[in-house]
């Protein structure tokens, strides 16, 4: 069952793949110029499971009107897999697949794609987030520690904090910010509190009551998450 | 066919017609036969590997350093305690340079941090698989007579759980596996032993069903029989998919099998003809009945805890004279109930009797129609209620609960796959085996009694991961390599105050002792923390501690003297031995003190950032509210709390500001000034 539908998926995939260089997709009766993310993009995950929600696509027209029935290809890295990854958009001009996220923790760019009449490729990269050990310890750590102050969303379950300081915290998905903080800058100010980088006493310090590697376990998380995504600074060595 | 006997006889000749030449030949052949054992294993697939990233290697900065780490060859780590031979590393050789971050290529990632290296324990005993094989293939699937494939990634934390019996924070999905097997009750059926010689214990409570008829009508349970889910979407119940007439039987059998308990429905109080509509929603908004029981908002969304079952649609199961009765003293029906025992007046018992009674769906029993029970279908009903093995659950006047039911399960994670019947098309592997098993369970045969439960994904994923962790390895392991949960509690308070606290069901949301649930503040070191009369007037009447929370402790409308007993037994018996609570004044510091520790308080601790003092400027939020802190805690509890406040109650969000003495001192007296006024306190 599961095998046949898999080679169902391979050869469907490479007929479409195939047309993408010469002939018409012969699946899709409709075709549209613009794809776009309905839902489902910049989740966060742990690593090797199913994202919680799935990924929607929408293919529109030159007019913005959705198109039904448009080819959709979903591709990614080695690891991911999607529940259908290949099939056209539905009456409303949507096409949903449930994706599963790599063994490995990181970012993982998702490749959705339609073609024209023109069989003119039309692409859109969507991100998701897999936590790792590490991450998922730090992620833990923020929602009893950090998120009550740096996370401003508010719900009546949760009532943030973030509106009664008087100077505002970073939410960690700042990467503008928190990128250009180092890592030592990090566990400074998460272990010291703000004044140790003369920044607010408001945050207090967590030295006394997290572990170097929790602290180390959290600086992971708040690098993963961080939009735009942060690369670590090292030595840059010249490409051959 | 001469001629190719011919050509035979001429290329003997050609070859062996001489002995010199013979020799010649004989010598090449066992030369050639003699090549093959090294050149398999000069073209062995990790020879490949260990060529290929010493290539990758050689390109990079730090490529000196990665080449003095390197070496060719297999590579072993051997642990004979655990039992492991892993020759992963042969491949996968660049584990543990935390250079190769950027490197995304396998095999020669670096492995992500984790709390242990691969030589204290190995690959195989996390990952699975083959350790001693030196092939891709064989390493990872389950060729041949291979049993264990690599576990697929979303599993590996049912690793952590062969050794680790207590919850960790970096296994979550861990974690909700095991709380599911306890709350979805899989272990009444099915026995899990432990490697130290407990069993896991179910968590949720079936109802008894042995006075049944003094509180739902025969066409519920029918209804409920057929779809659990119908009635209330967080039913934990699961589905027999049993056919009409099985139910009927059941139901029949269920209603004639029960008894009825004198005073369970006999209470007979007018009902108050509808004072104010609101009342009801108000008095059951007050009681904080939300903070346990859960209620489907017309946008579909399950609203308020889920300790006490779900109310939507109350008001089509149970009948008024037993829920006047329930409300009035749940201890009557259910001694155990997680329940507390309001002790409401006559009226209020009226006022949400009325309020629940019309939480209805007309939809829910509008198909329903049973006629009379006849005797043939009560004695089929009962033979079902047998096979069904309802007994397992649910408590039912003269049925004994069946012993082990269901399979054992304790090393289901190890259950060779010889021994299982999968279904065509599906991988074999247990993993995958179980996962379908939970997901649908009569799809292995309709014949099988398990039922059919409503589990998302991601509580099938937690479920399979949870069950995993029961290997053999787990039950074999050296002990001093497990680490064992924290043993059940089962403290009891004593005399006439242990009687109140089980009557209000304290331990549903309090911890005493390691005994108790979680959504309140644990209770163990109370009479040293807070001052006698402040405890009394709380037990009189809750008031706020914390703003932004929506549960909240319920008022009792405890007597006088019901308090002063509670009070007496917590001043008395819950203190810490680590200070005396009286060992520093309530009140009488230095006015210079207590400014020292305004300036502490708010410029270098800033405690305004979670908590209030002057409600006009602070805004803090997360903390206790400490308009009153002075005439609620004792000196001697603020000052070691300020030292050290995961000691005093571990796992408290507030962090440890290593404190020096004086600075301590300076705030306890600033906080201690702070006395608020009792009637601001009671008008909020």
């Amino acid at each position: 069952m599961m095998k046949t539908r898999l080679m169902l998926i391979a050869s469907l995939a490479l007929m479409l793949g195939g047309c993408s260089r010469k002939g018409t997709p012969v699946l899709a009766a409709n075709f549209g110029t613009a794809l776009v993310e309905s839902s489902g993009g910049k989740q966060i995950g742990a690593t090797g499971i199913v994202l919680a929600q799935p990924v929607v696509v929408q293919v529109n027209d030159d007019q913005g009107t959705a198109v039904a029935g448009a080819p959709i290809i979903f591709s990614g890295p080695a690891g991911v897999s999607f529940d259908p990854a290949v099939g056209t958009t539905d009456s409303s001009g949507q096409f949903t697949t449930d994706v599963q996220l790599g063994g490995m923790a990181g970012r993982y760019q998702i490749t959705a794609r339609t073609f024209t009449k023109a069989q003119k490729p039309v692409e859109l990269k969507l991100e998701e987030i897999a936590l790792g050990y590490q991450q998922q310890v730090g992620f833990q750590l923020d929602d009893k520690y950090c998120a009550r102050c740096h996370n401003p969303e508010s719900s009546p379950e949760r009532v943030s904090n973030y509106d009664n300081l008087e100077v505002k915290p970073h939410p960690f998905t700042e990467g503008d910010t928190l990128n250009k903080m180092s890592d030592a800058d990090l566990t400074a100010i998460i272990g010291h509190g703000g004044p140790a980088l003369n920044k607010s006493a408001l945050m207090p310090p967590y030295g006394y009551t997290l572990s170097k590697a929790e602290i180390e376990a959290l600086i992971s998380y708040i690098r993963l998450i961080s939009d735009p995504p942060y690369h670590a600074a090292g030595i840059a060595y010249a490409q051959k | 066919m001469p001629s190719s006997k011919n050509t035979l006889s001429s290329l003997w000749q050609t070859l062996f017609g001489h002995p010199v030449r013979a020799f010649g030949v004989v010598s090449l052949l066992l030369l050639i036969s003699l090549a093959i054992a090294p050149a398999k294993n000069h073209f062995s697939e990790w020879r490949h590997y260990q060529k290929q990233y010493v290539a990758m290697i050689r390109n990079r900065g730090e490529a000196v350093t990665l080449q003095r780490h390197f070496e060719s060859g297999i590579h072993q780590i051997w642990l004979p305690s655990l039992g492991v031979v892993d020759r992963c590393t042969t491949c996968h050789v660049g584990l543990k340079e935390t250079s190769l971050a950027d490197v995304s290529t396998q095999p020669f990632r670096r492995h992500p941090v984790i709390p242990h290296t691969s030589d204290q324990f190995g690959c195989v005993m996390c990952h699975r698989g083959q350790g001693a094989a030196t092939t891709v293939e064989e390493a990872h699937r389950s060729t041949l007579a291979w049993e264990e494939p690599l576990l697929p990634a979303k599993y590996v934390q049912s690793s952590c759980g062969q050794c680790h019996r207590a919850p960790l924070t970096g296994t979550p999905q861990l974690n909700l596996g095991r709380n599911l097997l306890g709350r979805y009750g899989c272990v009444h059926c099915h026995t899990i032993k432990l490697a130290d010689g407990g069993v896991v214990k179910p968590t949720d409570d079936p109802p008894s069903l042995s006075h049944i008829a003094d509180k739902t009508t025969r066409e519920w349970i029918y209804a409920w029989l057929k779809d659990p889910q119908a009635y209330a979407v967080t039913s934990t119940m699961p589905n027999f998919k049993l056919s009409d007439p099985d139910a009927r039987d059941i139901s029949a059998f269920l209603i004639a099998n029960s008894t009825s308990i004198p005073g369970d429905t006999a209470l007979e109080t007018k009902d108050a003809k509808s004072v104010d509509p609101t009342a009801g929603a108000s008095l059951y908004g007050e009681s904080f009945c939300a903070s346990c029981h859960a209620v489907q908002n017309a946008a579909g969304n399950v609203v308020g805890g889920d300790i006490g079952p779900e109310l939507t649609r109350v008001g089509n199961k149970v009948k008024p004279e037993w829920l006047r009765a329930w409300l009035r003293n749940p201890r009557v029906y259910d001694s155990g109930t997680a329940m507390p025992h309001y002790r409401f007046t006559d009226p209020q018992v009226s006022l949400l009797t009325t309020f629940l009674g019309n939480k209805t769906d007309s939809d829910l029993l509008a198909n329903v129609h049973l006629d009379a029970a006849t005797p043939e279908q009560i004695t089929h009903g009962k033979l079902l209620v047998t096979e069904y093995g309802c007994a397992s659950c649910h408590e039912i006047g003269g049925m004994k609960k069946p012993d082990n039911f269901a399979p054992e399960l304790t090393r289901i994670g190890s259950k060779s796959i010889a021994q299982i019947i999968f279904l065509p098309g599906m991988p074999h592997t247990v993993p995958d085996y179980i996962a379908a098993k939970i997901r649908q369970p009569r799809s292995f045969g309709s014949a099988l009694k398990m039922p059919q439960y409503t589990f998302s994904p991601a509580q099938i994923d937690a479920l399979t991961t949870a069950l995993l962790s029961l290997t053999d390895r787990a039950h074999d392991l050296p002990r001093a390599l497990t680490v064992p949960s924290h043993p059940p509690s089962n403290y009891q308070p004593a005399g006439k105050a242990g009687q109140l606290m089980a009557d209000l069901a304290c331990f549903s949301c309090h911890a005493i002792n390691g005994r108790g649930g979680d959504m309140a503040p644990d209770l163990t070191w109370e009479g040293s923390s807070v001052q006698r009369p402040w405890l009394q007037a709380f037990l009189k009447n809750p008031g706020t501690l914390r703003p932004a929370l929506i549960r909240r402790m319920p008022r009792f409308n405890l007597s006088d003297s019901d308090i002063n007993e509670l009070t007496d037994y917590i001043m008395t018996v819950y203190q810490t031995p680590a200070f005396d609570r009286d060992s520093m004044p309530a009140g009488g510091y230095p006015p210079a003190e207590v400014e020292q520790g305004r300036q502490l308080f708010y410029s270098k601790y800033t405690c305004q950032s979670c908590h209030i003092i002057d409600t006009k400027v602070d805004k803090g939020y997360i903390g206790p509210t400490l308009t009153q802190v002075g005439s609620r805690l004792n000196a001697a509890w603020i000052y070691h709390w300020l030292k050290d406040p995961q000691g005093m109650r571990p796992g408290t969000t507030e962090p440890n500001r290593n404190m020096n003495d004086e600075d301590a001192r300076a705030l306890t007296a600033f906080l201690m000034a702070q006395k608020g006024s009792g009637k601001q306190e009671a008008k909020k």
